[in-house]
């Protein structure tokens, strides 16, 4: 870890490929990206028009890459590879899925509930009706049970893999959890048979194209509030916590606070990112909180190149491509690409394509 | 137990973000605002105990540190000088014994953080930096100032601060390489470097562990004279294998054996000790 | 027709010590179905060992006659004649009974089989019973119920006899029946008396008082069982984690590699066991319940063999990059697991328990311990003192220790370091190779065999305190037994989730585990 890892990709490139080259490439992308939702618009006979399905397909990256850029905040800035990223994912996205629900189900039950012949809402379901309450329990759930389960964990300096490890348990806690009918989150099927958003038909195009908006917002702002952390004194505690943890306690930094707010920011973007993935995809259920989901969540960044912001973007942008192919083309053999592209990354791309660019560009 | 003092005078010690005060290399005014050190003693050790699973490393080790002065430890391996130094810092709490830092802050009830907060500062036997960040940037966080997570989050360098790791830099030599990662210094400049750290982070004591290994002649010679200087203004706790080093700081010296105080004096008065000849040249 | 009946007569010369009964098979065939019941009732209530061939004939089906009405045994596949020596007209035809006559058949097959030497046949007859009884046979349970030597046996007869009175109609009799129902310990017998508390079954309001005070009474008696069957589970539970977390203990606590792959060799274990019984199946078959002691090596060297190799190929690049060293044997594990789907399906495969592996001991009425568990609870202490051994007291031991203590002063001392990892991470997939026959006899064999238990094993490690083999044990039972006594409380999942916040409080009061050793706090 003898290079800087904390400065931006761009940063960084400006100097090799020149400032213009790199901002073009930023610019067009994110041109490109707005267009896709306008461009969804157009009559479906026009040469320009994009499907329903790609448009669903980029949107879906685009929040994997949300989670990726909030796994990185942890991981390659803190240190703190986390496991479980699945978990607030999933429960951002079931947060969002309770207000989907109640809208399908009008004054009624939602239809699992009736299917288990309960007569009631169980009592966290109240309020979900309303848009605004979803929006804060989007944020809350995933928000609040990081800072629970960080502040132990920090507290007793649960750190490097026993973290790694002991969030893992904790998304596969939450993956039995779920599982269960009586949990009240629809057991083995989750959520999905969504109508309306805020009254809006949820499969209708401009309403796919609001959705693919926002999260395009969304990425652009957590990039952006990435770049300022990186860019912030604090940013640079927080490599100084991953490389000497202890020199900065004598320091005369508490490491739990800097570990804390980082931690809980990484989780509710994550849970922001699954809010805008449910109604896109229109289905959640408890596999999202299944380990594997996590610790692939950790090879997008790590493919991508953690420790950099635009990296894990490219990380998961990469990885998911090559899923939709490999899924369609060769299924039977992505799970063996995948276990290939794990032991590839970490033996020989240890900084990712990032790292890979960088050399070229010093050469 | 020291008397209770009076209550004017038991402030904590406050954070001084401006850095008023200070002179170039470092050093700031002796009485430290908030630190009660009203009997001229700034450490207090008082029969120390520490056993890790039977081995006794520290046994009733009782020591003192008076204000502004430089002191020496010496003692052969495994004698306990690095133990004793963390439990100066709160890395390892002892087993019974008092140690306070001057005369109200109890160090075994404090944690390593709010330590070094209250002014402790070390610098370990192996010197760690942070690898990642420039030689500035790892100056810029040992900077005494707000360390919370808000403070960090909107923190700026004034120019007053700015200036004063300028100065910093200048003295421990790495102005040229302020911009480097200190991950690409040498073992020596990586010394100097964390004793720059310790300098801007102008504790009141500075707990050194082996501070001039892997440094050549010129060097060591201009960490003595730095360390001179710093004397009187701080407290300074030296750990040190090389005796001419040794010779030519200390006007104090402790010799520690087995978990406990030997032999104490000047340097001269402990080299003719009988019992510290037997420690180190065998029976 | 004089011929026949010579022979007849012959036959009940030569049968003389059967003479009494000489009749009844002949009396059984003869009969019209209506005749047959009363035959089989009057049976059940009379029984005679002599007439236990035939019964048991009966019920498996191998009684048979000809058209003279002559009853015939089948006796592999040759028909004996069931009483004298008559030969069939022609190929005897086989009795077919109907529901009713199987279900009379079944009940006078218990009445026989009362009178036998076995307690245990006579333990399944009295089970049966419990549920086919007649009134007609009150007398014969009251006088076995009196005999009786076995107090399993005895129990049993004795809820099949208050069974029958407790449909009596005279109240007397019914709370006689429920005071006895109250000496057993019978889960059963809980079922039953609780049934009776409700009025609308049990009309008589002393009764009712009775069912309460002996429901009660088998309560008391069962809650033993019960504690005891869960101390076990949880034990069965333990011995499994730790077979689990053993390997890991040493990849993860001595060479300090964690090895997400560990739960893959736990099934490449299984699958090996799978492999040899295979093999046993199609070139050994007579020896097939040996299966398993040849599937242990087999296991070990297979596991401990593509352990090595991942040692050499991929892991020893990454020793000092935990996080790193996490992902790719992530990655290794993905792969484990699609290339055994690709080769042996996604569906779980058959591993049968040889038959000394199957069943258990009755300790109590409501307590079996099965053979395959108590089976493995022995053999993962064994395995420990195996590892212990190994590691304590054999060169190859002593090399692994200094490697993990300092690994530049063993490789000065002439260690030669990079075949002690490749060994010692062997040792360890070997481990969990053996744990994966073991696995194999207790649950579903299939890809995702190892995915389950992966979580666990970190736990029992993370909570034993890295390289301790001690701390691993404790751990692995503590959890075992931890999660079997929460489970019936509030329910697996709950309770697992129950169990990592107690860990992760744990840790907040131990963060080095059940056993750590102290030291010099070292940077």
């Amino acid at each position: 870890m003898t290079m800087p890892l904390n400065q931006t990709l761009l940063a960084r490139a400006s100097a090799k490929l020149g400032p213009q080259a790199s901002m073009a490439i930023g610019l067009l992308v994110l041109a490109v990206l707005l267009a896709m939702p306008l461009l969804h618009l157009l009559p479906a006979d026009n040469a320009l028009h994009v499907s329903a399905y790609t448009l669903t397909l980029v949107g879906k990256i685009l929040c994997y890459c949300i989670v990726a850029l909030a796994l990185d905040l942890a991981w390659g800035y803190a240190g703190l590879l986390s496991l479980g990223h699945g978990l607030f994912f999933a429960l951002g996205g079931y947060a969002m899925g309770m207000y989907l629900m109640r809208e399908a189900a009008g004054d009624g039950l939602p239809a699992f509930m009736s299917f288990l012949a309960w007569t009631e809402l169980p009592w966290y379901w109240y309020g979900t009706d309303s848009f605004l309450w979803a929006m804060c329990l989007v944020v809350l759930a995933p928000g609040l049970l990081a800072l629970v389960f960080g502040f132990f964990a920090f507290r007793s300096r649960i750190k490097g893999v026993y973290f790694s490890i002991m969030t893992q348990a904790l998304t596969f806690a939450g993956m039995l959890l779920f599982f269960r009918n009586e949990t009240g989150f629809g057991g083995n099927n989750g959520f999905t048979n969504f109508r309306t958003i805020l009254g809006f038909d949820i499969t209708a195009a401009h309403t796919r194209a609001t959705l693919f908006f926002a999260t395009v917002v969304l990425l652009v702002a957590s990039l952006y509030l990435g770049w300022r952390l990186a860019r912030s004194k604090f940013g640079r505690v927080l490599t100084a916590l991953r490389d000497a943890e202890n020199r900065l306690m004598f320091c005369g930094y508490d490491p739990r606070g800097y570990k804390l707010f980082i931690w809980v920011l990484s989780a509710v973007l994550c849970g922001l990112a699954g809010a805008l993935y449910v109604p896109q995809v229109g289905i959640i259920n408890p596999s999202e909180m299944s380990p594997t989901n996590s610790i692939e969540a950790a090879v997008w960044v790590a493919l991508g190149g953690r420790g950099t912001l635009i990296g894990p973007l490219l990380g998961a942008g990469l990885v998911n491509g090559m899923k939709s192919w490999f899924t369609v083309a060769f299924p039977e053999y992505w799970l063996f690409a995948l276990g290939f592209l794990f032991i590839v990354v970490t033996l020989f791309l240890p900084k990712g394509v990032i790292g890979l660019l960088r050399k070229k560009g010093e050469q | 137990m020291r008397a209770t003092p009076a209550p004017e005078i038991m402030l904590e010690p406050a954070y001084d973000p401006a850095g008023r005060g200070r002179d170039p290399i470092g050093t700031s005014t002796l009485a430290h605002k908030g630190l009660n050190v009203r009997h001229g003693t700034i450490l207090t050790l008082e029969d120390i105990n520490v056993s890790f699973d039977g081995f006794k490393a520290l046994t009733n080790l009782t020591l003192y540190i008076g204000v502004g002065e430089l002191r020496c430890i010496i003692g052969p391996n495994g004698a306990g000088k690095t133990t004793m130094m963390d439990v100066i810092t709160g890395k390892t709490r002892p087993d019974n014994g008092v140690a306070y830092f001057g005369e109200t802050l109890d160090l075994t009830k404090m944690s390593e953080v709010q330590i070094a907060q209250s002014g402790i500062g070390r610098k370990f036997q192996k010197p760690t930096v942070f690898e990642a960040l420039s030689v500035f940037e790892n100056l810029e966080l040992a900077q005494k100032t707000n360390k919370s997570v808000w403070a960090s989050l909107r923190a700026k360098l004034t120019g007053e601060q700015r200036d004063r790791i300028d100065e910093v830099l200048q003295t421990i030599k790495l102005d040229s390489s302020r911009s480097r990662p200190a991950g690409l210094l040498s073992h020596g400049q990586k010394q100097f470097l964390e004793i720059g750290m310790l300098l801007v982070q102008d504790p009141q004591l500075l707990l050194l562990d082996e501070p001039v290994a892997g440094m050549t002649d010129a060097e060591t010679e201009f960490t003595a004279e730095l360390f001179k200087s710093l004397a009187r203004k701080h407290s300074l706790m030296v750990v040190e294998h090389d005796m001419g080093f040794v010779g030519s700081i200390a006007d104090h010296v402790t010799v520690l054996h087995q978990g406990s105080v030997l032999a104490e004096g000047s340097l001269e008065q402990v080299q003719n000790d009988e019992r510290v000849i037997e420690v180190y040249l065998g029976r | 027709m004089s011929t026949a009946l010579t022979r007849i007569l012959l036959s009940l010369l030569l049968l003389l010590p059967l003479a009494a009964h000489a009749g009844d098979a002949q009396d059984f065939v003869a009969a019209n179905p209506a005749k047959q019941a009363s035959l089989l009732e009057r049976w059940s209530a009379a029984p005679d060992a002599a007439r236990l061939p035939l019964i048991e004939a009966l019920q498996q089906g191998r009684v048979a006659a000809d058209s003279a009405k002559n009853a015939f045994i089948e006796i592999d596949g040759a028909y004996q004649p069931a009483e004298g020596d008559v030969q069939p007209v022609e190929t005897p035809k086989k009795l077919r009974l109907n529901n009713r006559l199987r279900g009379l058949t079944a009940t006078a097959l218990a009445s026989h089989q009362l009178l036998g030497e076995d307690p245990a046949l006579r333990l399944a007859a009295a089970k049966q019973l419990q549920k086919s009884a007649k009134p007609a046979q009150l007398q014969l349970l009251n006088a076995q119920v009196a005999s009786e030597t076995d107090d399993g046996v005895r129990d049993a007869l004795t809820l099949a006899l208050a069974n029958l009175q407790l449909v009596d109609s005279d109240p007397a009799v019914r709370l006689a029946a429920v005071r006895l129902l109250g000496e057993t310990g019978d889960p059963l017998a809980r079922t039953r008396l609780e049934t009776l508390l409700d009025p609308a079954v049990e009309i008589d309001a002393g009764v009712r008082t009775a069912a309460e005070t002996s429901l009660a009474q088998v309560k008391r008696k069962l809650l033993i069982g019960e504690l005891l069957g869960q101390a076990f589970s949880g034990l069965s539970l333990g011995s499994i984690l730790l077979l689990a977390a053993l390997g890991l203990a040493i990849t993860f606590g001595l060479l300090g590699v964690i090895n997400m792959a560990h739960g893959e060799m736990l099934m490449l274990g299984a699958y090996s066991t799978y492999m040899v019984q295979v093999m046993f199946q199609r070139f050994a078959p007579e020896a097939l319940a040996l299966y398993p002691l040849v599937a242990l090596p087999a296991a070990f060297f297979v596991t401990a063999a593509i352990g090595m190799a991942l040692e050499r190929t991929v892991i020893r690049h990454l020793y000092g990059r935990p996080l790193e060293t996490l992902l790719a044997t992530w990655g290794i594990s993905l792969i484990l697991i699609q290339l055994v789907r690709v080769i042996f399906g996604a569906q779980n495969v058959e591993v049968a328990n040889p038959a000394w592996l199957s069943g258990g001991i009755q300790v109590l009425p409501n307590l079996v311990l099965p053979y395959n568990r108590i089976v493995i609870i022995g053999f993962a202490l064994f395995v420990v003192l195996l590892t212990w051994l190994l590691l304590n007291k054999t060169r190859l031991g002593l090399n692994v220790r200094a490697v993990t203590q300092n690994r530049n002063m063993a490789a000065c001392c002439g260690v030669p370091t990079g075949r002690v990892d490749m060994l010692a991470f062997g040792l360890g997939s070997g481990i969990a190779g053996l744990g994966g026959v073991a696995l194999s006899q207790i649950g579903n064999v299939g890809p995702d065999l190892g995915q389950s238990y992966i979580i666990d094993s970190f736990l029992v490690v993370v909570l034993g305190g890295v390289g301790q083999l001690a701390g691993s044990v404790m751990a692995a039972f503590g959890l075992g037994i931890a999660n079997k006594i929460l489970e019936p409380q509030i329910g697996a999942v709950l309770g697992k989730i129950l169990i990592l916040a107690l860990i992760i409080l744990f840790i907040q009061k131990r963060p080095q585990g059940l056993f750590a050793l102290k030291g010099r706090v070292i940077d």
